[in-house]
Formats: C-alpha cells, sequence, structure tokens
C-alpha cells in the first residue's frame, strides 16, 4: 500500500467512499458519476449524498437502464473520460450484463490494446437487511471468471478509500463490489490520497496457528472469531484478499504455509463460489505446507430467502468461524 | 423536439461525389473479393458482407468529420473503409495475421481502430449503441464538439440496449445519430416477422427525436440526411435517428442458403443496385467519364489485390501474444 501523507482518522466506509469520490471528482475532470439516484438523494444508501450539488455537470442521475449506465460509461471511458458508474444492486447486473462480460471486459483485448478503458463499476453485495433473493447475495464470482475486467471487494474504511481510488486511477477496467452489510462499520484510514494497489492482498491481524481468508462482512465476522479464539490461545491469522481477480496469491498462500491451516470464508455459494478459487490457489500453492484440506464457508447453493430466521441460517457467522478454526486448531 | 429538413439541399461539388462514389466502390471491391477468398477457405471464421448497403457507410462517413466517432456492426467491413481504414490491415485482420488492425485477436467481426474513431465493429447485435452513446456524453462533457454515430440493424431496434441508449440520448441531447440499416431482415427472419412497428422512424417518436426516413441506397441522400442530423448535433440539439432503407444482396452470412427469400424479391432490389445508378447518374451528368470511372475501378482493384498479397506474406501472431495486451496495467 502506497501512503502519500502521515496520520489516521477513524471513519466508516460510508464516509470514506463519500470523501475519495469527491475528491478525485476534484482533482480529475475527466471523472464523472452517474447512477439512478445518486445526484439528488446520493444513490440507494444516500452514499454520495451532496455530492450533487458539488458537481452538478459531473454526478449525473440516470433512468433506470443498466445497460446505459454501463454501456455509456465505456464509451465515454474509450474517448478521453474516467467514469464510476453505479450499480445499485450486485443482483441487478443481470442486466447490463453483455455490455460487461461482451464489452468492458473485451474490448481492449479484441483491439490488441489499441484503447484503454479507465472504467470503474461500482455496485454492492447484500445479506443481512430482509431484502429477499433478487436484492441480496454476493456475486463477485461471476465476475472473476471474465478475463478483462479486474474485480475488488470493499470490507473496511481503509478498502473503501484506497481501493475505490486506485480503480478511478486505473487504466482498465475494475469493478467493486461494496457491501450494504459494512457500510457503517468504522476504522482507522490514512489522511491523504491514499491507495491499495489493485492486485494486492492485505493481513488483516496477524497469527500463527490458523489463516482465515474472509471478504466484507465475514472479514469483520473473523476478526471477531480471532478475537474469541485467542481467549482459547489460538492464535488466527486474518487476510483479506482485496482484489480478488486477480488474486494476490504471493500474500495469501504466505500465510498459509506459515500456519499450515486455512478456513476460506466468503458469502458466494460453495458451488463455483470464490471460496474454491482461492482453495484451489492455495492448495497448489501451499500443498506441502498444509496440515488439513483448505476449509471453505460460503451459503450453501440456496438464493437468499426472506425471513429473517431464513436469511440468518443460510450466511456463515462468527460462531461457524470459531467452529471451523477450532477443529483445525 | 428539433425539426430536421432533411431535404436542405447539401451543396456537393463533382469531387465530392466522385469521393462518396469510390468509397462504395471500395467496400463493394473488398466485399466481392472477401466474398471468393472465403468460398475458396482462405479466411478462417465467418463473414457477413455489406454487398448492397454501401451508400449509407459511405454517405454517414462522408459527412462525418475524421475526428467524430462511430460504432459498428459484425456487418462492418463497409462501415470501417468509410470510416478510413486501409484495405491492407483490414485484409490482414480477416486472415488472422499480426499485422492486421487488432493484431488477429478480433477478425472480421471485431475490426476497430479508436485511433481512426472507430469504437468497434461488434458481434453483438445492438451493443454499439450504448457505446456510440457513451461517445456522445464524453464529448459533450468534454466540450469538443465531437459527433458519435451508431451503426446498427432494422434486427438491433428489438434490442434493449437500442432503447436504453436512444433514451439517454435524448435525454441528455447528446451529439449522437443513430444510423438504422434496415435491410429487410434480421439474421434470417423478415422485418414484420420482428417487430410490431416495421415503419422504424416511428420508432424516434418514443424519443422525443427527428426520425428520418432515408433513401438507403442513394448516397447522396445518406450524405444530406446525415449532414443535417449531425449539424443539429453539433448546435446542441440532440440525437437524431435516420432510417436507412436498403437490402443485403448476399445472406446473413456467407454460407447463408437464403431459404427465406426469393430471386425476385433480390432482382427487384438489385435494380436499385447504388453501384449501378450512382456511375451511371455521374456518368450521364458529365461529373465522370466512362474511362475515368473504369480508371477509378481499375485501381481499388490494384490496390486491393496487393493488400491481399500483404495479408497473404505476413506471419501469423507468435502463440504466445495471445497472453497480451488483455490489460492497460499488469498488476
Amino acid at each position: 500500500m502506497a501512503e502519500a501523507a502521515t496520520g489516521t482518522e477513524s471513519i466508516t466506509v460510508r464516509e470514506a467512499i463519500r470523501e475519495t469520490l469527491s475528491e478525485e471528482l476534484g482533482r480529475d475532470e475527466r471523472v464523472f458519476v452517474q447512477g439512478i439516484d445518486v445526484a439528488s438523494r446520493g444513490g440507494t444508501f444516500g452514499l454520495l449524498e451532496g455530492l450533487g450539488e458539488e458537481y452538478p455537470e459531473r454526478v449525473r442521475n440516470t433512468p433506470i437502464s443498466e445497460v446505459a449506465i454501463v454501456g455509456s460509461g465505456l464509451g465515454a471511458a474509450m474517448t478521453g473520460m474516467r467514469p464510476v458508474v453505479e450499480v445499485m444492486y450486485s443482483g441487478f447486473l443481470g442486466v447490463p450484463m453483455d455490455q460487461i462480460l461482451n464489452q468492458v471486459a473485451k474490448l481492449r483485448y479484441m483491439t490488441d490494446g489499441n484503447v484503454d478503458i479507465p472504467l470503474t463499476i461500482r455496485t454492492q453485495n447484500t445479506s443481512g437487511f430482509n431484502a429477499a433473493a433478487q436484492h441480496s447475495q454476493a456475486l463477485h464470482q461471476l465476475l472473476m471468471a471474465i478475463p478483462g475486467i479486474k474485480v475488488v471487494c470493499v470490507s473496511t474504511p481503509a478498502d473503501a478509500k484506497g481501493l475505490l481510488r486506485a480503480a478511478i486511477r486505473h487504466d482498465d477496467p475494475v469493478i467493486v463490489f461494496e457491501h450494504a452489510g459494512v457500510y457503517n462499520r468504522e476504522g482507522e484510514v490514512p489522511v491523504g490520497e491514499y491507495e491499495h494497489r489493485i492486485g494486492e492482498a492485505g493481513i488483516e491481524r496477524e497469527g500463527e496457528d490458523v489463516t482465515v481468508v474472509a471478504t466484507q462482512v465475514q472479514l469483520w465476522n473473523a476478526l471477531e472469531a480471532a478475537e474469541r479464539l485467542a481467549e482459547e490461545d489460538v492464535s488466527v491469522e486474518v487476510v483479506s484478499p482485496r482484489t480478488l481477480d486477480p488474486l494476490d496469491v504471493e500474500t495469501i498462500a504466505g500465510s498459509v504455509r506459515k500456519t499450515g491451516r486455512c478456513v476460506v470464508v466468503d458469502e458466494t455459494p460453495l458451488c463455483g463460489g470464490s471460496q474454491s478459487e482461492l482453495a484451489t490457489v492455495i492448495t497448489e500453492e501451499a500443498f506441502f505446507d498444509l496440515d488439513f484440506p483448505v476449509q471453505r464457508l460460503g451459503v450453501d447453493d440456496v438464493p437468499t430467502p426472506f425471513s429473517p430466521p431464513l436469511e440468518e441460517e443460510i450466511y456463515p457467522d462468527t460462531d461457524d468461524i470459531v467452529t471451523t478454526v477450532r477443529q483445525l486448531a | 423536439m428539433s425539426e430536421i429538413d432533411t431535404r436542405k439541399r447539401v451543396d456537393l461539388d463533382d469531387e465530392a461525389r466522385i469521393d462518396l462514389l469510390r468509397t462504395m466502390q471500395r467496400i463493394r471491391a473488398f466485399e466481392s473479393r472477401v466474398q471468393t477468398l472465403f468460398a475458396d477457405g482462405e479466411l478462417p471464421g465467418f463473414v457477413h458482407l455489406y454487398i448492397g448497403e454501401e451508400a449509407i457507410a459511405a454517405g454517414v462517413c462522408g459527412a462525418l468529420e475524421e475526428s467524430d466517432y462511430i460504432t459498428s456492426t459484425h456487418r462492418g467491413h463497409g462501415h470501417c473503409i468509410a470510416k478510413g481504414h486501409e484495405f491492407d490491415r483490414m485484409m490482414a485482420e480477416l486472415y488472422g495475421k499480426e499485422t492486421g488492425y487488432c493484431g488477429g485477436k478480433g477478425g472480421s467481426m471485431h475490426i476497430a481502430s479508436p485511433k481512426l474513431g472507430n469504437l468497434g465493429a461488434n458481434g453483438i447485435v445492438g451493443a454499439g449503441v450504448p457505446i456510440g452513446v457513451g461517445a456522445a456524453l464524453s464529448s459533450q462533457l468534454r466540450g469538443s464538439g465531437q459527433v458519435a454515430a451508431s451503426f446498427f440493424g432494422d434486427g438491433a431496434t428489438a434490442q434493449g440496449a437500442f432503447h436504453e441508449a436512444m433514451n439517454l440520448s435524448a435525454l441528455w441531447d447528446l451529439p449522437f445519430v443513430g444510423v438504422v440499416e434496415n435491410n429487410q431482415y434480421g439474421e434470417m427472419s423478415a422485418l414484420e416477422e420482428q417487430q410490431a412497428v416495421t415503419d422504424l422512424s416511428e420508432r424516434a417518436t418514443s424519443y422525443g427525436v427527428p426520425g428520418i426516413d432515408v433513401d438507403g441506397m442513394d448516397v447522396e441522400d445518406v450524405y444530406a440526411a446525415t449532414t443535417a442530423a449531425i449539424e443539429a448535433a453539433r448546435a446542441g440539439d440532440g440525437p437524431s435517428l435516420l432510417v436507412c432503407d436498403t437490402y443485403r444482396f448476399e445472406g446473413h452470412h456467407e454460407g447463408d442458403t437464403e431459404f427465406y427469400r426469393d430471386d425476385d424479391e433480390i432482382n427487384e432490389w438489385r435494380r436499385r443496385d447504388p453501384l449501378k445508378t450512382y456511375p451511371e447518374r455521374l456518368i450521364e451528368e458529365g461529373v465522370l467519364t466512362n474511362a475515368e470511372w473504369n480508371d477509378i475501378v481499375d485501381e481499388i482493384d490494384a490496390e486491393l489485390e496487393a493488400a491481399i498479397e500483404f495479408a497473404r506474406e505476413s506471419d501469423y501472431p507468435e502463440p504466445e501474444s495471445a497472453y497480451e495486451n488483455l490489460y492497460a496495467e499488469e498488476v
């Protein structure tokens, strides 16, 4: 990570996103933001509140037209702008999927590098809001399967600031998966123009006995689990991949080589989930240091149900992580 | 809705008219040779020919400035030629050679040269329309005065991408021109089997933009309508939808058995072949002599044969280049 200024401040993910967008809009006239209600009420969670008044021409309300939101962002990115487009929920990614799969991800390659596509797509995974199946799910694993677009997951305030800034300044398309369940999480963030480099994982807590690789809400659960397990003298190292594609294999596998035991926890369904790719890469890279097979925690291949006890049932929680780590330790 | 006088006389001097004819002939010659090369098994993949529709690409691109943008389609060779792409690098791309516009990574359906304002031929029907609208948005935000024109077929007007993009372009008064090439068929089904409203210019009403019926077999009509649409776009009056009536003389792709239409229909449209009517008209009006026309044809043929040789003699890309140029920034 590159730190341009000294000192930290304690802010929420929500504040970090707004602050970063405001700074980047102020720094570079090529940056503009478009999405549904982003200028008027700051998007569905009010994240960008007031930004439309700061930059009336470059923070733009769009119609409910995800194909046009992403597609016009792409056209603008190919012609000198650095757009940040918002798809309100990751469950809505199905609507503009052709633009993402066949256009955004492929146009640089198909032109043999004759055009750069500095496009940022912001969206958010959701869980824990009783928003039901179409508004609740993690979908970054789908994007990981598409060569040509980089995938990052925001878990902490430092991620929100560092990854979003890096994505906007990056010359390739980056999809930023935020998570509604972490918007109000607070944490220390370096002040100034701070970036998390795309493609770099982070060790969020150091430990010796078991590595837990986790994202978003599950990263916070993993940190809580680590705290509880410390009382039992189990030392857990918590790794945040931050960039899911391309993966920082060195950092992630490096941790597992040290601990010899690994649990991967994410909110994607287990079949074809991000856990599978992580477990495979870890196994390939750290096989002879592993004492146990890599364990996967995730959603057990059902859509997210509405009723609170049903939703709670399907997502991993801190207890699940504690139980799984104990089995390995 | 701004009013556009599409029948406004556009002054075309002799040189400009000959240029339009030359562009059409360049497309016709290229496509005709591609047809035989494909039949001979020289070209990998598959090809969709633009034969019959030349007046649209020539008329639209003739009215655009070099710095303006286009997006193209799977039937895109004509648009590329009209936007200034060279035969040799196009042909090399069709052969899958490293000297092609896309280093062999694109092929017939994906020729693109952003430097020439071509944001890409596109294999997904309708997908280029939002991209073109985005280029128009970029022009508006940068205050650059550029216009973006998207070519697409009648089939694309049934796609959601088309509707979303037209609505957005109209909502924001973007400098955009939608060019429908109504060649009467989407893939292998007729227009009336696919569209509830077959008068496609009526679609423009839904977005509050001018919908202009254009004779897509008359290059000067296309040129005049495009010029009017571009003037409105540059003046900040927003987008237009040009609906160019035309005909695909060949099948959807080479190898199409064309079970869905008969010779009478094809012959009826061939009477309006722009490569027959326009040279006749220019010769009759004394703009061009027969001999000069023959010279143009010969000159283009010679350039084309040289391009084919260039493509044949070029190397295939190194296999390792399959892993290059996915990203601008390797991490």
